[in-house]
């Protein structure tokens, strides 16, 4: 059964065997507004807390989002290259971002459940 | 988008709060930047029926005296006493350098009364500029406190004629003063047919009361507004001409009256005739994008060596069009469509762009 977390940066993810499956919460696309383009991760990348891991583009502006902790990208969604507005209708499902390896699982921790995001975005 | 503490609220900001709208800062004022529809439901919507616009910010100044039409001659380069009564005319603010302090639309409504309306960011220097000026002629200025609303699209005039407005029997780019403390012209900022009010804080609530209950009418925010205008190729000031350009390198002079070219003794003619004989380095063009990815403005645009030939000023997507658009300036010899391969750099990658014929989306003026 995976487990969810999130990040204050509006991230979810939901992590299964190692993997975490990362994308943005139903907050932030409303906060985006229509997204248009989601510029796709290199698979194979090794990514940093903090690191830029893909850029979406709303109509208004570029955004970028992180990688929530450390890892290898394992996938990119390609759905999102034919249809980037599955972001919008479908944040925390069909609409994720990227796969990614967990470097250190221990870093999790340090990440918001459910209930903490929550009370985040008040 | 900005600090909100300075920010100056518009007089409607209650409705705008009530329409559910996400706000933002924009030229020192705070906008309404989208409502619940979202950027491209009201941009798609306001191309097929009528989009409703709060654009309060922006000011406007009756011109009046009888040096009225000799002041506006001198500070824009256009001949005022030409005007004919309710023509409007787009016109430009130049600096002794011919760049372009601001653009702006001048409407003739009387013998010597004339409409001037600026963009926000450039209101208190335009209205300095035009205080300075104005010493030297026989002039009153008279920066007007109203509500300004723009109802643009197809419907928009269908719209008024239901709300008891009218027309006026307006053509595109004419203005009038239909009730008393009202001005009214047929022209927008989106590409299509419309209208823009000004006119009393009362009389404004009134009037979107009764816009807002028709269907074919939609608040529509800034974000929107932004995508419309770049897909009908109008330039902002601030980002696409602002004082280091010029109307010739900006693709503007079909603004300005062949004679006044030059013969005019406008402000800035001198510098801008120079410019005109030496030939402008780098223009103004539309510019695609290939693919689906946006390129803003502050891109740089090289050619295939990688070498700098000019910037993206504007960009978005363009919800109509249905692929990115963008304007900026690229170096005169390949300003026009296909003249060489050109890039915008967008974070490290080079995406292919091409100059493209402005408008995107076909204006949609009703020019009589």
């Amino acid at each position: 059964m995976a487990k969810v977390w999130y990040t204050e940066d509006h991230e979810w993810l939901s992590v299964e065997n190692g993997i975490a499956t990362v994308g943005i919460t139903d907050y932030a696309q409303e906060q985006l507004g229509d997204i248009v383009f989601v510029e796709a991760p290199e698979v194979g990348k090794q990514v940093t807390k903090g690191d830029t891991a893909v850029v979406i583009e709303s109509v208004k502006a570029a955004s970028d989002v992180y990688a929530p902790v450390d890892g290898e990208i394992v996938e990119a969604n390609d759905a999102l290259t034919a249809d980037p507005a599955l972001v919008n209708s479908a944040a925390t499902s069909n609409g994720w971002l990227w796969k990614m390896k967990l470097a250190d699982e221990s870093q999790l921790t340090g990440l918001l459940d459910e209930a903490g995001y929550l009370k985040h975005i008040g | 988008m900005g600090e909100t503490q300075d920010l100056k609220f518009l007089p409607l900001d209650d409705v705008h709060k009530a329409a559910g709208a996400k706000f933002g800062g924009f030229a020192g004022w705070n906008m309404p930047l989208t409502y619940p529809a979202g950027v491209m439901k009201e941009h798609l919507f306001t191309r097929e029926h009528a989009g409703l616009f709060d654009i309060s910010h922006m000011k406007l100044f009756v011109v009046s005296g009888i040096g009225a039409a000799a002041m506006l001659s001198k500070t824009c380069p256009i001949d005022a006493a030409a005007l004919t009564l309710h023509q409007s005319k787009l016109s430009f603010f130049l600096n002794d350098e011919a760049g372009i302090l601001d653009d702006l639309i001048v409407t003739r409504l009387g013998d010597d009364r004339f409409m001037v309306v600026c963009n926000a960011g450039n209101a208190e220097a335009d209205e300095a500029h035009m205080r300075d000026v104005g010493r030297h002629f026989n002039v009153v200025i008279e920066p007007l406190d109203r509500v300004f609303l723009a109802l643009q699209g197809p419907d928009a005039a269908a719209v008024l004629v239901d709300a008891g407005i009218g027309d006026s029997g307006l053509l595109f780019m004419t203005g009038v003063e239909p009730r008393e403390n009202w001005f009214m012209s047929r022209s927008g900022y989106t590409g299509e047919d419309g209208f823009e009010i000004g006119l009393p804080e009362k009389d404004a609530r009134d009037l979107v009361a009764k816009l807002t209950a028709d269907e074919r009418v939609m608040w529509i925010g800034l974000a929107a507004r932004d995508s419309l205008r770049l897909e009908a190729g109008l330039c902002l000031h601030g980002s696409d001409i602002d004082p280091s350009t010029d109307p010739a390198m900006a693709a503007l002079l079909w603004a300005i009256p062949k004679d006044l070219r030059e013969t005019g003794t406008f402000i800035g003619a001198d510098a801008l005739r120079a410019k005109i004989a030496a030939g402008a380095r780098e223009k103004r063009v539309g510019l695609k994008p290939e693919g689906r990815q946006p390129v803003r403005g502050g891109a740089p645009i090289v050619d295939e060596n990688g070498a700098n030939v000019g910037r993206v000023t504007s960009g978005g997507f363009g919800p109509s069009a249905g692929h990115p658009v963008a304007m900026g300036y690229v170096a005169t010899a390949l300003a026009k469509p296909g003249a060489g391969k050109l890039f915008a750099e967008v974070r490290g990658q080079r995406i292919p762009i091409e100059v493209s014929p402005l408008p995107f989306t076909p204006h949609r003026y009703v020019k009589g």
